[in-house]
């Protein structure tokens, strides 16, 4: 075996040197969050499934102060996640044609916030609604 | 004779499409669901202190639309988080192999099929 030893040039943390790159990761990373709290759903739904006492159980457990911190970082990285898949449209989706002309992607990236809005806002009023 | 050669076709657009799919409504419901479940009803902010409770909660996913909404929810946040996490891990360094793809989408995959079956025992 050859005892030359080539540099090879590191490439561990490479992201941390480019803000772009920085926020790339950092919007990648929502996905655990968006995982984690599909799985504490699906525990819930479990949970539901055995009955009562299980259900009522998981909702004492969402009270813990450690579970309401958990639901807080998880609300800073879904929102984010939020932020960021509306503003990467122009990137990510194909141009959009109204009246044979191509929307800005200022106006894109603004109806798909508008839009994360008034449907955040439309599930609560339908959760409130129904709660009654 | 045909030099055309029979292509297998790529199943990338259905976990492409799945990702999409999850990504659109982490991104339209999210952050609001998170409020509501782990935040405001633990606290009893904004909403009634029973909005969650076991009644409640048991008659929407015995609903034919709660149940879909839930199922959504779930099977399609893992998916979305799932092709994320594993198009990602060449960033950190990780060869994305059989082993990740399957530990990737498997995740994904036994969390639909538990979503599905507690919604389905739980009747209609």
């Amino acid at each position: 075996m050859s005892k030359r030893r080539p540099y090879v040039r590191p490439m561990g943390g490479w992201w941390k040197k480019n803000p772009f790159f920085v926020e790339y990761m950092v919007h990648e990373g929502t996905a655990l969050f968006v995982a984690a709290y599909a799985v504490t759903l699906l525990v819930g739904l479990v949970r539901l499934g055995q009955g009562e006492a299980a259900w009522n159980g998981w909702l004492e457990a969402m009270k813990s102060p450690l579970s309401i911190v958990f639901h807080l970082v998880l609300l800073v990285a879904i929102a984010y996640h939020a932020i960021t898949w509306f503003k990467l449209f122009p990137l990510t989706m194909p141009p959009m044609v109204v009246n044979g002309k191509r929307l800005e992607p200022n106006v894109v990236v603004g109806g798909g916030w508008t839009a994360a809005v008034v449907v955040a806002l439309g599930l609560l009023a339908v959760v409130w609604r129904i709660a009654q | 004779m045909s030099t055309m050669k029979v292509r297998k076709r790529s199943n990338a657009p259905i976990f492409w499409g799945l990702f999409g799919a999850g990504g659109m409504l982490a991104a339209l419901f999210g952050p609001m669901l998170v409020f509501i479940t782990g935040i405001a009803v633990p606290l009893a902010l904004l909403l009634p202190a029973d909005t969650m409770s076991y009644p409640k909660m048991l008659a929407f996913a015995q609903n034919f639309i709660g149940k879909a909404f839930i199922f959504a929810i779930i099977a399609l946040f893992m998916w979305h988080a799932a092709h994320r996490i594993y198009h990602s891990l060449h960033e950190i360094g990780i060869h994305a192999g059989m082993f990740a793809k399957l530990l990737c989408y498997g995740s994904a995959l036994v969390c639909t099929v538990i979503s599905a079956v507690v919604l389905l025992g739980l009747g209609f």
